[in-house]
């Protein structure tokens, strides 16, 4: 539980460091991750089972990649831009990965101020980071709306493989579901942070906990994984 | 073997994780309905999975019916068997036995037996409940549909599963899929619980080599299913785009009712890919708990300790892990290369060996023990013969020069049944028989539990024993009638009378368990807190049933492993957990 992990927990005697420490560790009572909290442990291995959704998404996009027999569209092709009278391949993609990567940035320093307890500090960088994370589902909203009006669709595109306008729309649709909730999450602990419900340990609507700063962290795990996500998807499906 | 990490001059030390709040229930509705309290899910679950199996058998009654007595039944069409047979595995597999044991003997024993008050994120807990139950009525609501069911078999795979031959085509197959990614949330909310609860609220005094075989079955499972649903929820929401959106994920391009189908480009084998990959381990998502809780029964009713806990810790483990690398051995006939064959039928040979250090551990541990024939004993007993008996037959199966002409013949439907229907079924009863007291209070009536017990066992073999012959003649599965055909003997066609027969007696015989079930409830003999002499640490709570919080004021502290049983010079034959060694003097929560 995030709560006592902070308050209550009793540091235990000094351990052995290595793969003696894991070994002491996970032959212990109590607890397999020290100073782990329940709430940090849950996220973790939630993002391990998230993880395979999104290595099976990919897998199976690849497979349908190279086992098609008809062309596969270019993707520097299909997403360039036509900038001035320049045509700039991956233009868009280039400025989402940005803003995502640099959303990362934001989430990273509110975690810190998060521990510090400044409360102002630790909202604002949450709600820059959740604004970042809207410019990019809002960046990917206007790239669906140029490939759909190119005529791309789940079933059919006018370049090749019926698989690519399937794959992006499915892809970067779960992906982009992922960061929209991450919104929501940014925004509704941003606030519970300006609040001051972390000071005072108010304790939440439906589940009666008291709340913690560690909250901040958790989220940005979440984030942080969202972002680590698209780095692949960047990768497989844009530069491939 | 009491091996006491506390030493007797400092004592327990204190613990690290202070004292939590519990949601405390202020109304009957959220004490018993929209509870957070893991005994009430657990329950809550049980009685959703068990209800909708009821279902499950019924129409397992049906496709006997038809089998059994071709022609004679004129409301079974051929479509109808087909939906039969799909939504017959579809819930016995996942909505039954998955959120039985997960979801029902999770959820109840996992804080009990590891010593916590509840499961770490109760909130979270109850939601999975919930999404569990809109995921059944969801499935169930296929029935009404028009189209009814999907009849796709329940593997669902692609072209046929969306193709207009397909019974339940228009709504069935749609919903079959929501419902399965419904059941995934619900699953892993639950299951992310389950794990942190395992691996982080465990008592003073209890260490991860402890804990009961039951937690460690439970546990590995759970973390199977956490890494083996998601290829099921990305096959099912491709196989979803390709039915709604008209995508060609799984669809190749091919001519339906002489049309040139929309589709073109897909790979079915991907499907059966991604659906093995779940569909595999799930048989052990199944088995492991069964292994668990086997282990406990046998050690409780033969009063002794489980023989080499930590091999069978370790062969739990190691199925677990196996368990990711066979799936391709279910595709043997579906065209993949053959060299992956011989990946899959080595990788799927060498899971015999720690289920065979299972197998050994259970019977040395009924050598020479003083094995009491309780009803969860009986049923114990009867886990190891089925599971042996379904596991033999497995490595028929497991071989590819073996498995070809057996493929979809009857024989593998009874090697299934027995492996991972009846052996696991068997570890459900026996789990119930053993702790409904400790849920209730009261026994299980004895004379309905023994005929319940003798009717299922032995019927379960009148059953699926010919099976196993109807197999190797060559009778193909899925069939709605095999007509005249000259290799099938008219002996096969009484042989399929007699298993309709004893089908029909063992439906009888679950509903004489569910009677008991609710008439033990008002008039059962009183249990008190430990009828069986249990060392566990979910037989020591201060009330029966266990009260909100499980333990009163103090937390227990675990000084032993689970199974103290006959000690030498104890004064009793077992040794609770939580009994202080001499010299050490039992101790409050401390701090």
């Amino acid at each position: 539980m995030a709560e006592t992990a902070l308050t209550n927990t009793i540091e235990p005697p000094a351990r052995p460091g290595g793969w003696r420490g894991i070994a002491a560790d996970w032959s212990s009572d109590q607890r397999a991750f020290k100073n782990v909290s329940w709430g940090k442990a849950m996220m973790w291995i939630f993002l391990l089972s998230d993880t395979f959704i999104f290595s099976c998404f990919l897998l199976s996009y690849m497979t349908a990649r190279m086992s098609t027999t008809v062309p596969w569209p270019n993707p520097s092709e299909v997403f360039a831009l036509t900038i001035g009278d320049k045509r700039i391949p991956l233009i868009l993609i280039a400025i989402m990965t940005f803003i995502l990567i640099s959303s990362s940035g934001t989430m990273a320093m509110a975690v810190n101020f998060g521990y510090r307890r400044d409360r102002v500090k630790t909202a604002a960088l949450m709600l820059a980071t959740a604004a970042f994370g809207a410019t990019f589902v809002g960046m990917q909203a206007f790239e669906w709306t140029k490939l759909i009006l190119e005529g791309v669709r789940p079933w059919g595109n006018p370049w090749g493989a019926a698989q690519f306008g399937a794959s992006f729309f499915m892809i970067t649709g779960f992906h982009g579901t992922h960061v929209t909730i991450g919104v929501i999450f940014l925004i509704a602990i941003a606030r519970k942070v300006l609040r001051g419900d972390f000071d005072v340990e108010r304790r939440g609507f439906f589940t009666s906990r008291k709340g913690h700063y560690e909250i901040v962290e958790i989220t940005g795990l979440y984030w942080h994984f969202v972002d680590l996500v698209w780095v692949f998807i960047f990768a497989l499906f844009y530069l491939w | 073997m009491v091996d006491v990490p506390f030493d007797t001059v400092a004592g327990v030390p204190p613990a690290e994780v202070g004292e939590v709040d519990l949601y405390h229930p202020k109304s009957w509705w959220t004490r018993y309905v929209f509870s957070q309290d893991a005994k009430v899910i657990a329950i809550q679950y049980s009685i959703t999975a068990m209800s909708i199996g009821m279902v499950a058998l019924v129409l397992s009654w049906l496709m006997r019916l038809q089998l059994g007595f071709p022609g004679t039944f004129s409301f079974i069409d051929p479509n109808q068997y087909l939906q039969f047979i799909t939504m017959h595995g579809m819930i016995m597999v996942i909505y039954l036995l998955t959120a039985l044991f997960l979801g029902g003997f999770g959820n109840y024993l996992i804080p009990l037996m590891v010593g916590a008050r509840d499961m770490v994120f109760p909130y979270v807990n109850m939601l999975s409940y919930w999404v569990y139950l809109l995921a059944v009525v969801v499935l169930v609501s296929t029935f009404f549909v028009p189209g009814g069911p999907t009849g796709a078999g329940w593997t669902l795979y692609p072209p046929q599963a969306i193709l207009s031959g397909t019974p339940g085509q228009d709504w069935g197959i749609i919903l079959m899929l929501a419902s399965l990614i419904l059941f995934i949330i619900g699953f892993t909310m639950g299951g992310l619980n389950y794990v942190v609860t395992v691996l982080q609220a465990r008592t003073r005094g209890m260490t991860l080599m402890r804990l009961p075989l039951t937690v460690w079955g439970i546990f590995t499972a759970t973390v199977m299913a956490l890494l083996a649903f998601p290829a099921l929820l990305v096959a099912s929401v491709m196989l979803l785009l390709d039915r709604l959106l008209g995508t060609s994920f799984f669809m190749p391009t091919l001519v339906e009712m002489g049309q040139l189908t929309k589709y073109g480009g897909g790979s079915p084998i991907l499907f059966q890919h991604l659906f093995w990959f779940f569909g595999h381990p799930e048989v052990y998502i199944v088995a492991l708990p069964a292994f668990g809780i086997i282990s406990d029964l046998i050690s409780v009713h033969a009063r002794k300790n489980i023989f080499g806990y930590r091999m069978m810790v370790w062969a739990i483990v190691a199925i677990g892990a196996l368990s990711f690398v066979v799936w391709a051995h279910h595709m043997y006939v579906s065209g993949m290369h053959p060299y992956f064959g011989f990946f899959f039928a080595t990788t799927t040979l060498i899971i015999a060996i720690p289920t065979a250090i299972k197998v050994y551990n259970w019977v040395l541990t009924l050598w020479r023990g003083d094995i009491h024939l309780t009803i969860p004993m009986l049923f114990a007993l009867a886990f190891i013969v089925t599971f042996v008996n379904g596991g033999l037959t497995g490595l028929f199966l497991g071989n590819v020069v073996v498995d070809v002409p057996l493929s979809d013949t009857m024989f593998v439907v009874a090697h299934f049944h027995m492996v991972m229907g009846i052996a696991p079924i068997m570890a459900v009863f026996g789990g119930i028989y053993h702790w409904y007291p400790k849920i209730t209070g009261r026994m299980l009536n004895e004379v309905l539990g023994r005929f319940h017990f003798w009717v299922s066992f032995l019927g379960a073999y009148a059953i699926f024993f010919p099976m196993h012959y109807l197999g190797l003649l060559g009778m193909p599965r899925r069939y709605h009638d095999i007509g005249e055909t000259a290799f099938v003997p008219a002996s096969a066609h009484d042989l399929n009378a007699f298993m309709s027969v004893a089908a029909l007696i063992v439906g009888f015989a679950q509903l004489v368990f569910l009677f008991n079930l609710v008439w033990s409830l008002f008039k059962g003999k009183e249990a008190g807190g430990n009828p069986w002499g249990a060392a566990s640490l979910e037989w020591q709570t201060p009330e029966t049933p266990p009260g909100h919080g499980n333990w009163g004021k103090d937390l227990p502290i675990v000084y032993r492993w689970a199974y103290d049983y006959s000690v030498p010079g104890a004064a009793r034959d077992f040794v609770p957990q939580n009994e202080p060694p001499a010299g050490l003097l039992a101790q409050g929560a401390g701090p």
